[in-house]
C-alpha cells in the first residue's frame, strides 16, 4: 500500500476521514509509468455528494477505459480538512495515488450547481493552481469544466481554459489525442489551447473578446482569431448504445447520499416544461435499449453488491418500454433481495401497481409535481398535467390504500397572479376531500390523510423560454408565501394539510450567477476570499458576503435578477447552439404570455431546431 | 446454518468505522455471490451479526461476524470468493460451520488479544522508560482509572481486566483484555494508566493498536478463540 496524503494524526481528528483515503471498491489503478495523462475529476463538494453522482462514474469508466489516461477522483475537503491544509500547506490531492494535483495534465470540474463556484476556487488554490487562467504556466494543469452549468460558463469563465460543452462520451478522445500530439513538441499551453478550440464543443473563454453596451447588456462576443469558432456546438451522444456505461461503479466506504445502483434509462426529455433548463439543454430524448438496461442491471448490482437500485432519468414514466424494465427489474431484483427506488413516475394505474410491489404503501408518499396551482398558470409554464390527471391519480392511489401525497410547487413564476398562487392551496384542499370521498369511513385505517405542499423560489435560466423573464424580488416571494400559507388556513380540511416553503436568499444568487457575464468572476474570486465555500450548505452561506461583494464590484444584482431583458438582447450565452434554436425559446416565450401550451415531442414536433442532428425522438416514427 | 467469517482489517482500512463495516461487508458477501438469508418484508437486509466493534484508528487480524446461510460451499471456496471482491487491505481469514444452537459471536465474546506499538517520532527520548517499567505496572494490585461517561467521571480498578500482559519481542505492549458486554477494556485506557505510572504525559497519537484475536470463554471456563467455536468446512 502506498503511503496516504494525510498522516494519521490528521486523519484521525478530522470528521469521516473515509473520504479522503480513496481504496473504494473498483477504483482504478494505474502504473504510472505505463500512462501519458493523468487526468483529476473534481466534483466541488463534499465526498458524499460527489460521490453519488452519476456522470463522474460515467467519465471515469470512460476516461480510464484509454490506456494511455489515468482518471483519479478529487472532492472539495470538508470545512475541518480545509482549514488543516491551509495551516499545514498541505497541497490537494487526488485520491487513488494519493498525489498532489498540481502534478496532473488535466483538472476536470463538474458544474453541477452554481452554488459550487466558489468550492472550485477552494480546489485551484489548495492545489496551488493559480485562481486566474491567464495567470497559469507550462506547469499547471489544464482546467477543464462540464456539466449543466457550463451552458452559462461566464460567471467563471476566466478561472477556467477550457470548457467541455456537452455529453463527454464525444470529443474527449480526440482532447486527448490531440494533448498527447502536443505534449510530443515543447510543450506549449498557448498553442494546444489554440488547437483545441477548434475541436467541435471545446470552448476557450480566453479566446474570445466580450464587449458590452453602456448599459451592461453585451454588444459583441467575438473570436479573437479567425480560425477560432464563433459558436460552440453542444455534443450529444445520439446513438446511445455508443455511450458507454460503467459496468462496475464505484463503491465508497462509508454511507454516501445515493447509496445504490444507478441505472440511466435515457438522457433528455420530450415535456417541454418552459422552466426546465434541463428540458431543454438535452434534447434530443434517447432511449437506451431495453437489452443494455437489463444487461446493465445485472452487471452493476453483481459488481457492486448495492442493496438497492433506482432508475434515473428526467422524466422516467417517458420511457417507451418502462412497463417491460419495471417487471424484469421487480423479478431479477426481488430474487437478488435488491430494493427498486422508484424515481417519480407519473401516478396512473401502472405506476401504482408497480410501486405497490416494491414499497410499504403505509410508509411512502405519492408526489405530484404540478408546480403550479391553476390550468391556467400550468399552461404558462407547459406543465401537461391537469387537475383531472392529479384528481384521478389521487383517487386510485387513495383506494390502493396510500395516505400520504406530496405536492411541489413553484412561487413566482412569469405572469403568476395570486388566484393562480390561491390555487396552490385549494388543489390540496380538493385532494383531501377526494380522499374523503373514496375512502369509507371503516377503512381509513393507515392514520388520517395528509397532504404536504412545497414551494421553491422559481429561477430564470439559460436557454428556456424564460431566460428573457426577471425575476421577483425576495419581498414579493415571501408575501405571496405567506398569502399561500394564510390560505391553507381557510381550508375545511386545514389540519389534514401541510404547506412549507423554502425562502433562501440563496435563490437569489442562484439566480444571478445563473445569467450572470464575465464581470461576476472578480465577485466570485472576492467571496471566496473572503472566506466563501460550500455556499449550498446554508450554514456556510453568507448573503451579506455576496452582497458586499457586489457592492465592491460596482455590480448592481437587479441587473441580472429583477430587470426585464429586451427580446433582442444577446445573452451570454447565446454562443452556445444547444441545437434548440432561440427564435424557438421566443415563441416559446410568447405562448407562455398568451397561456398556450406546446405539445410534447412525441404528440407532435415543434420544430424546436434539435431535429438537425437526426437522432433520437425527433426520428421516432410519429403516427 | 451459521457460518462464522474471520477477518483482517489493516492499512487505510482502519479508518473505516463500524457501521461502515457492516454495510461493507453486505455488500461484499452479495458480490461473492453466497448464500446468505434476508430477513422478509420490504426491505430486507441480510441476517449477520458481527462480534466486538473496533474502535476508529485500531487494525486488526481477528475480527469476527456471523452469517445465517441457505447454504455453504468449503471453508477454502468461501474464503477465496470473499477475498476476490474484498478491498485491499480487507482480508477474510476464516469461514467456520457453526453448531445451530451456538450464540452469535456478539453474546460470547469475552477477551481479545492487542499488540501496542510506538509510532514512530513519539517517546523518542522516553523509550527506556517506557520499556522498561511495564512489569512493575503490572505487579500493582491495583489499577485505578478515571472513566468518563457523559454524565460522571468514576474512578475505576481496571487490573483485573488484564487477563494477561508483557513486552512482546517486537518492542511493543502484548496485552489480554476482558473484552464484551460484561467487563470491557481497551488497550488505549491501559497505555493511558501506564503513562500516568510513569509520570510522563500521554499522547494518544502516540500508539499504534493492533487486535490479535478475539475469544470466548470455552467449556472448561479456558479462552478459546472465536474461530474454535466452529468447524472448518472442508
Ligand atoms: S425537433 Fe421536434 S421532436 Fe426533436 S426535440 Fe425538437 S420539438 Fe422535439
Amino acid at each position: 500500500m502506498e503511503k496516504l496524503a494525510l498522516s494519521d494524526e490528521i486523519l484521525m481528528t478530522i470528521e469521516k476521514p473515509a473520504r479522503y483515503i480513496g481504496g473504494e471498491i473498483n477504483h482504478v489503478k494505474k502504473d504510472l509509468s505505463q500512462v501519458d495523462i493523468r487526468f483529476a475529476m473534481c466534483f466541488p463538494d463534499v465526498y458524499e455528494i460527489g460521490m453519488s453522482h452519476l456522470g463522474i462514474q460515467i467519465l471515469y469508466d470512460m476516461l480510464n477505459k484509454r490506456a494511455d489516461t489515468w482518471c483519479e477522483r478529487v472532492y472539495s475537503p470538508w470545512v475541518d480538512l480545509d482549514r488543516v491544509m491551509r495551516e499545514q500547506k498541505i497541497p490537494l490531492f487526488a485520491l487513488e495515488s494519493q498525489t498532489p494535483i498540481k502534478a496532473f495534465d488535466f483538472l476536470g470540474i463538474t458544474l453541477q450547481y452554481e452554488m459550487c463556484y466558489t468550492n472550485i476556487l477552494q480546489v485551484l488554490d489548495l492545489s496551488g493552481i493559480p485562481l486566474w487562467a491567464s495567470e497559469r504556466t507550462e506547469d499547471d494543469p489544464i482546467v477543464i469544466g462540464g456539466g449543466p452549468c457550463t451552458y452559462n460558463p461566464e460567471p467563471i469563465a476566466d478561472f477556467f481554459d477550457m470548457f467541455y460543452i456537452g455529453e463527454g462520451e464525444v470529443v474527449y478522445d480526440t482532447l486527448l489525442d490531440l494533448y498527447k500530439e502536443c505534449r510530443k513538441n515543447v510543450w506549449d499551453r498557448a498553442a494546444f489551447l489554440r488547437e483545441a478550440a477548434k475541436i467541435p464543443g471545446i470552448y476557450v473563454p480566453s479566446l474570445y473578446n466580450v464587449g458590452y453596451h453602456p448599459d451592461g447588456t453585451i454588444s459583441n462576443f467575438t473570436p479573437k482569431y479567425e480560425d477560432i469558432p464563433q459558436k460552440i456546438t453542444k455534443q450529444v451522444v445520439m446513438d446511445m448504445s455508443d455511450a458507454t456505461y460503467p459496468e462496475k461503479p464505484l463503491v465508497p466506504f462509508i454511507k454516501v447520499t445515493q447509496d445504490r445502483a444507478v441505472l440511466e434509462v435515457m438522457r433528455g426529455c420530450i415535456r417541454g416544461c418552459r422552466f426546465c433548463q434541463a428540458g431543454m439543454i438535452y434534447r434530443p430524448v434517447r432511449n437506451r435499449s431495453l437489452e443494455d438496461l437489463k444487461r446493465y442491471a445485472v452487471e452493476i448490482i453483481e459488481n457492486t453488491g448495492h442493496e438497492e437500485i433506482s432508475l434515473s432519468s428526467l422524466s422516467s414514466s417517458d420511457f417507451t418500454e418502462l412497463p417491460e424494465l419495471l417487471n424484469f427489474l421487480i423479478e431479477e431484483m426481488g430474487e437478488r433481495k435488491v430494493n427498486i427506488s422508484l424515481p417519480s413516475l407519473r401516478i396512473d394505474a401502472f405506476s401504482l401497481d408497480v410501486m405497490s410491489k416494491v414499497q410499504d404503501i403505509r410508509r411512502t408518499s405519492l408526489t405530484f409535481a404540478p408546480e403550479a396551482g391553476t390550468q391556467k398558470q400550468r399552461n404558462v409554464i407547459n406543465k401537461g398535467l391537469t387537475e383531472e390527471d392529479i384528481i384521478e391519480g389521487a383517487r386510485q392511489a387513495f383506494l390502493g390504500g396510500w395516505n400520504k401525497v406530496k405536492l411541489y410547487f413553484m412561487l413566482s413564476q412569469p405572469f403568476e397572479t395570486y388566484d393562480d398562487i390561491a390555487g396552490i392551496a385549494d388543489l390540496s384542499e380538493r385532494i383531501a376531500e377526494v380522499y374523503y370521498d373514496t375512502v369509507p369511513k371503516e377503512e381509513r385505517t393507515g392514520g388520517p390523510v395528509s397532504i404536504t405542499a412545497s414551494a421553491s423560489f422559481f429561477v430564470p435560466k439559460p436557454f428556456t423560454p424564460f431566460q428573457w423573464a426577471p425575476m421577483d424580488t425576495m419581498e414579493s416571494f415571501q408575501e405571496k408565501a405567506h398569502f399561500v400559507k394564510d390560505r391553507f388556513r381557510e381550508q375545511l380540511n386545514k389540519k389534514r394539510l401541510r404547506f412549507t416553503y423554502h425562502s433562501a436568499d440563496v435563490s437569489l444568487l442562484e439566480g444571478i450567477l445563473a445569467r450572470g457575464d464575465r464581470r461576476l468572476a472578480p465577485v466570485i474570486l472576492e467571496v471566496y476570499k473572503n472566506g466563501g465555500i460550500f455556499d449550498a450548505w446554508s450554514e456556510f452561506y453568507s448573503h451579506e458576503r455576496w452582497m458586499k461583494a457586489f457592492e465592491n464590484h460596482n455590480l448592481d444584482p437587479e441587473f441580472y435578477l429583477t430587470r426585464e431583458r429586451a427580446e433582442d438582447e444577446l445573452f451570454p450565452w447565446d454562443f452556445i447552439d444547444i441545437g434548440v434554436t432561440k427564435r424557438f425559446l421566443l415563441e416559446e416565450w410568447h405562448r407562455a404570455k398568451e397561456g398556450r401550451m406546446t405539445p410534447n415531442c412525441r404528440m407532435s414536433c415543434s420544430g424546436c431546431g434539435v431535429a438537425k442532428w437526426g437522432g433520437g425522438v425527433c426520428i421516432e416514427a410519429k403516427n | 446454518m451459521k457460518l462464522r467469517i474471520k477477518y483482517a482489517k489493516t492499512g487505510r482500512l482502519k479508518f473505516i468505522g463500524h457501521l461502515d463495516v457492516m454495510r461493507y461487508f453486505q455488500k461484499a458477501i452479495r458480490r461473492a455471490g453466497l448464500d446468505v438469508a434476508y430477513s422478509q418484508g420490504f426491505n430486507p437486509h441480510q441476517l449477520i451479526t458481527f462480534a466486538a466493534p473496533l474502535g476508529l484508528g485500531v487494525t486488526s487480524e481477528g475480527e469476527y461476524f456471523d452469517g445465517e446461510f441457505h447454504s455453504a460451499t468449503t471453508t477454502e471456496d468461501m474464503v477465496n470468493r470473499l477475498n476476490a471482491v474484498m478491498a485491499e487491505d480487507m482480508r477474510v481469514l476464516d469461514v467456520r460451520l457453526l453448531p445451530d444452537k451456538a450464540k452469535t459471536a456478539m453474546a460470547v465474546v469475552s477477551a481479545s488479544d492487542y499488540l501496542v506499538s510506538v509510532r514512530s517520532g513519539y517517546y523518542a527520548t522516553e523509550t527506556d522508560r517506557l520499556f522498561g517499567h511495564f512489569q512493575d505496572f503490572l505487579e500493582q494490585k491495583q489499577i485505578e482509572i478515571i472513566k468518563k461517561t457523559k454524565k460522571s467521571e468514576q474512578l475505576t480498578d481496571i487490573r483485573g481486566m488484564i487477563l494477561e500482559a508483557h513486552i512482546s519481542a517486537a518492542q511493543s505492549f502484548y496485552m489480554k483484555l476482558a473484552t464484551g458486554s460484561i467487563a470491557n477494556l481497551k488497550p488505549e485506557l491501559v497505555m493511558e494508566a501506564y503513562c500516568n505510572f510513569l509520570g510522563i504525559s500521554y499522547d494518544p497519537f502516540g500508539f499504534q493498536v493492533h487486535r490479535l484475536e478475539t475469544y470466548m470463554d470455552g467449556e472448561q471456563g479456558e479462552l478459546i478463540s472465536l474461530a474454535a467455536a466452529g468447524d472448518i468446512l472442508a
